[in-house]
């Protein structure tokens, strides 16, 4: 599905923000995510007294899960910064899956799509296999296909602002446009409901991370995630119904009997 | 000769990245580096020669969304 990768969960799930460690693992089996979104930042060594060996633990912990990761560029602004980001988190993680993000303004983490699509085709070039966090701007879209993107993902709603699908037109026109590009809905998602309709608009799969990590009971949440990711797709496949203006009667009225008086 | 590591300033003897990494305790870690904003990665750092000045990003896996 992937970059010729077969999964069969449809939903990918972020690793920060959780309470703690053990309720991080038991939401990701909860989710049954196949593929664990992660990042990198700054380490400290220990002639700096012993601090920052945080990422020492957590590279043990993910390798414990035996899952896929996927390395974000999450917090680069820039095409540089996005493409040095993403060599060295192929180098750590040992993959050429990369979530490409150069964001392009600090309140609404919009994506910079023209440094996107720049940092796209130089990563696309290098060998990386990239995962574009975009809009759901159509000619955006075309643009990092053509830079050889083989997976979008379009954002639902600004990342952690749990507002659901924004833009449903323009999610539609997006999978209209690219029937055999897998398209991921990537960010803004608060709840269940919000992934179930991203799955019957036929969108491949849904990435998401705060609404499971800053619920309440993140493990519950993870469960209901897969849940509503399930029905969602099978509701896709299924062929939901077109809405219509006016109501259509469920019972047949043929042989209805006739007791009104003339 | 001094260099920044992560913005913090260090005296160092070290000639290279690798020798750098190994006095100030990054030995056996799990990390990725950068000098002056360009990757260099593991198997380049023994070769990579230091100048005063230098500023190195040394990163680890972490979580994120």
């Amino acid at each position: 599905m992937f970059y010729g990768v077969d999964l069969s969960s449809r939903l990918l799930l972020g690793t920060a923000r959780y309470p703690s460690p053990a309720v991080l693992e038991r939401a990701i089996k909860a989710s049954g995510a196949e593929v664990v979104t992660v990042s990198l930042r700054r380490e400290g060594g220990s002639a700096q007294g012993g601090a920052g060996r945080a990422g020492q633990s957590f590279w043990q912990f993910i390798q414990s899960l035996g899952l896929r990761v996927l390395p974000n560029t999450a917090g680069c602004h820039s095409v540089k910064e996005a493409v040095t980001t993403a060599h060295m988190a192929r180098e750590l993680f040992d993959t050429p899956w990369i979530k490409l993000e150069v964001i392009g303004d600090a309140d609404t983490l919009q994506p910079d799509v023209f440094g996107l699509v720049e940092a796209a085709r130089i990563l696309a070039q290098d060998g990386f296999e990239v995962f574009p966090y975009t809009t759901e701007d159509l000619v955006v879209a075309d643009r990092l296909v053509e830079a050889g993107c083989r997976v979008l993902m379009p954002w639902g709603a600004p990342i952690g602002s749990a507002r659901g699908l924004n833009n449903v037109y323009g999610l539609k026109s997006l999978r209209a446009h690219f029937p055999d590009i897998p398209l991921v809905v990537d960010a803004g998602l608060g709840v269940p409901s919000h992934a179930a309709a991203a799955m019957e608009l036929g969108y491949d799969a849904v990435l998401l991370n705060t609404a499971v990590a800053e619920a309440g009971d993140p493990v519950e949440m993870a469960r209901a995630f897969a849940l509503a990711v399930e029905a969602g797709r099978a509701a896709h496949r299924a062929q939901p119904l077109e809405p219509r203006d006016m109501a259509q009667p469920s019972t047949p009225v043929i042989g209805k009997a006739v007791l009104g008086g003339i | 000769m001094r260099i920044f590591l992560n913005d913090d300033a260090h005296d160092v003897d070290a000639a290279t990245l690798a020798a750098a990494l190994e006095s100030l305790g990054f030995a056996g870690r799990k990390i990725a580096t950068a000098v002056n904003g360009r990757f260099v990665a593991a198997a380049a750092r023994p070769a990579t020669r230091l100048a005063d000045g230098d500023r190195i990003e040394v990163v680890a896996p972490m979580q994120g969304g």
